[in-house]
């Protein structure tokens, strides 16, 4: 239970069900280090979600580090940037994590990690200027979705956007990079909130953290309580250490009581959420200019022989990454980018980094086997469980059956795949896989029309 | 690829809960021990020997049924043994073994396993196989005994719903007595004490919530206290007579038989409340608790259907209402 503490919010609204998973926060007090300049990295065009960016430089260029190499005229997208200095020797086709192809870019790295000369702190006066220099830092969230930044924020006057919530929760088990930003850049997050506070109008700003991060919450409750905050509208609320108090719609509720309806954005209820390391990037990037060429993660699991925090340039090699993390102690059965209950199992380490990535996590085979799917005895544990107030039972019924018109009645398009029905499942089933298959479902019906 | 070794690919989530379904059937087989032992203690070791045959049959019944039936073998989820040990609570401690192991026949194959096995099931084994030993052979399964009279030759009596029927409650053992299990009655269900710790127990392990029996409990209790023009000590024996408590903790309770949402388990429990009362008050049968049951079961599927929850941020129908006119 989050405790009371004087000046501090508590949920406004607290979340529904959701899942007492496992911490395993191992690496929290493990400072981030830099890696050792990969030879070669591959940086593809698509990371974000939305447009993928078209290569604007070729094989045989010299590039250096933060030079835009991709770019895109789609409204939501965000541009790419060269994250080692060197040449480009190969623009094709790689296969991401996720097993869809995206364009590429790989540059030989020269080792020498030379900032490109056009880098220059952006002048930010407005709004506008924010979300322009926003837009060309290539900033996607960092929390995991990758949802380009500057198209948050860029929210139109009349939604009356009030409330800024800035997301510390960090409620994956493993994962603590957010934890370390808080602990190690207190003062770019400070910069953060109050830039983006002064220049887009926020009436206030909520900072979640859950509970079992004292030290964090210490930093954190010193920057909500900064003297240059004259009228207490920058506040820290602790939530329940509780998965998945840091999803977007959850931290809206928590932090205002406003629910987002199915299908419309924070912004359609007057909030806008963001990871706090998104938030120290931005003071960042007004500071020096260097865009979003490297990135924070936790290297952790069974199988990982030195758990570590690193900092990385988008597009190194994932193996590369394990190997200065001590290689594996023992033989991996698993591994997944992102934490345990969202991420995405891949089939290689040979796999670049993408810029919302936020863990690599590595298990042995004990870990890695899960339990043995059984029938369902309708315990309802996973109803209890999801925090969107869905029927996961309803669900996967309907889904076995392709019944479109009940798929329609049970409100699967709000499900955002946080796992915690398959968590609670005593039977072991692959709920998140159904919901994903009744979302498919439904696509296909809907493009059939 | 590692090593020339593949990598496991799954979806989201790569953890998993600890529980399991056998972990749950274990854990309503443990709070079932009181009330047996309690039994043995009031009946005599008989009731150890019903309990096995009962259970045995139910094993064996799961067992063939999946196998004829070429299924995946369930009998590692401890679900028969639960099925069994529940069938043999449901009779008195005289029944002929082989009514025990019919019981356990019937609760498996015709009721669990015909449609399609654990978690498929429309009505309770326990409880059907309860009614149909009740239907077929009245007189043995109405063969009560005075608990503690085992060593000697045992005497018959008549249950407390009997009596109290008749409208007094004289003749009745004392509340103590009732609550120890120290009276008539089915094997399992006298003991309120032990039946209301391994509700306990359930609830602290979070394999029950409190919904279904709080509600059942509770609505017997109002009604009887209407009807007993506010006499708590005649609502007492109603509440510690029959099979309520056994069947408020551990039957009405069971996952496939009724709703899943806590809405629903109220309406559930408040349903069966209210059958059992009316069945003890007005019916020429002196319990209700196994129709009550039952019948409530049937109707689950429609009580799911109207307490389905509203998906998040769903706004809410007045609401809409108001746009739509508005518009």
């Amino acid at each position: 239970m989050a405790k009371k503490i004087a000046g501090v919010l508590t949920a406004v609204k607290k979340v529904r069900g959701g899942a007492k998973v496992p911490h395993r926060k191992n690496t929290a007090e493990t400072e981030v280090v830099r890696i050792p300049t990969p030879s070669k990295v591959v940086i593809p065009m698509s990371m974000h979600i939305g447009a993928p960016c078209e290569p604007v430089v070729k094989v045989g260029d010299e590039v250096a580090v933060g030079q835009l190499i991709g770019d895109s005229d789609k409204f939501v997208s965000a541009p790419i940037h060269a994250s080692v200095s060197g040449k480009v020797v190969e623009v094709g086709n790689v296969k991401l994590p996720n097993g869809m192809l995206s364009q590429a870019v790989t540059i030989e790295s020269d080792g020498e990690m030379r900032l490109w000369e056009g880098i220059k702190p952006p002048k930010v006066e407005t709004r506008d200027d924010l979300i322009k220099a926003v837009r060309e830092s290539g900033l996607v969230g960092l929390g995991g979705a990758g949802f380009p930044t500057h198209v948050k924020l860029n929210f139109p006057p009349e939604k009356n956007i009030d409330t800024l919530v800035i997301n510390a929760a960090e409620c994956e088990p493993y994962i603590t990079v957010d934890y370390r930003e808080c602990i190690e850049n207190s003062w770019d997050i400070l910069s953060g909130v109050y830039t983006l506070k002064e220049l887009l109008g926020f009436k206030q700003v909520i900072i979640a953290v859950e509970d079992n991060k004292p030290e964090a919450f210490k930093v954190l409750k010193r920057i909500a309580d900064n003297e240059i905050d004259v009228n207490d509208e920058v506040k820290l609320m602790t939530l329940e250490s509780k998965y998945p108090q840091g999803a977007e719609k959850m931290m809206v509720q928590s932090a205002t009581g406003r629910q987002v309806p199915p299908g419309k954005l924070p912004a359609d209820v007057g909030c806008v959420v963001m990871n706090v390391g998104s938030v120290a990037f931005i003071a960042r990037y007004l500071k020096t200019g260097k865009p979003l060429v490297s990135r924070s993660l936790t290297v952790d699991g069974s199988a990982i022989a030195e758990p570590k925090n690193v900092r990385v340039p988008v597009g190194t090699n994932i193996g590369e990454i394990i190997d200065f993390c001590g290689g594996f102690k023992e033989e991996p059965c698993k591994i997944i980018t992102g934490g345990p209950m969202m991420g995405l199992s891949i089939i290689g380490t040979d796999l670049p980094i993408l810029k919302q990535n936020n863990a690599i996590l590595a298990f042995a085979k004990d870990d890695a086997v899960l339990k043995p799917e059984k029938d369902c005895i309708r315990c309802g544990r996973c109803a209890a469980a999801c925090p969107m107030s869905l029927m996961p039972t309803n669900i996967v019924r309907a889904v076995k059956a392709k019944d479109i018109e009940m798929l329609n009645k049970v409100g699967v398009t709000v499900c955002m795949e946080c796992g915690s029905c398959a968590y609670a499942c005593p039977a072991g089933k692959p709920l998140v896989q159904h919901m994903r298959l009744a979302k498919s479902i439904l696509k296909e019906e809907a493009q059939k029309k | 690829m590692i090593n020339g070794k593949l990598l496991t690919v799954s979806a989201s989530p790569h953890v998993r809960s600890v529980q399991t379904t056998t972990k749950i059937m274990l854990d309503v087989i443990l709070a079932l021990m009181p009330a047996l032992a309690v039994s043995v203690a009031a009946f005599g070791p008989r009731v150890l020997l019903v309990c096995a045959v009962s259970v045995t049959c139910a094993i064996l019944a799961e067992y063939a049924s999946r196998k004829i039936m070429k299924r995946s073998m369930t009998i590692g989820d401890l679900s028969a043994i639960v099925t069994g040990l529940l069938v043999a609570f449901n009779m008195p401690s005289t029944i002929p073994f082989w009514m025990a192991g019919l019981g356990s026949v019937i609760a498996i194959v015709v009721v669990k396993q015909f449609f399609g096995g654990i978690g498929q099931n429309f009505a309770n084994p326990a409880i059907v196989a309860r009614i149909v030993l009740l239907l077929s052979f009245g007189a043995e399964m109405t063969n009560w005994v005075k608990p503690l009279t085992w060593k000697v030759d045992a005497v018959s009596t008549a249950t407390t719903l009997a009596t109290l029927k008749t409208g007094s409650t004289e003749n009745l053992p004392s509340l103590a007595d009732m609550f120890l299990g120290m009276r008539a009655g089915c094997l399992g269900e006298t003991c309120a004490a032990a039946l209301i710790l391994g509700g306990i127990y359930l609830l602290i392990k979070k394999v029950i919530k409190p919904a279904i029996p709080a509600a059942y409990i509770g609505t017997v209790a109002v009604i009887m206290l209407i009807k007993g023009h506010g006499d708590l000590n005649f609502v007492a024996y109603e509440l510690l007579s029959g099979g309520l408590l056994l069947g408020a903790i551990f039957m009405a309770t069971d996952y496939s038989t009724s709703p899943i949402n806590t809405k629903g388990k109220i309406i559930f429990g408040i349903g069966c409340g209210v059958i059992t009362a009316l069945i003890r008050m007005f019916a020429s049968m002196t319990e209700g608790v196994s129709f009550a049951i039952l019948i409530m079961n049937l109707l689950v599927p429609y009580i799911e259907k109207a307490t389905v929850p509203k998906p998040f941020g769903t706004p809410k129908k007045e609401k809409k209402e108001k746009e739509a006119a508005k518009a």
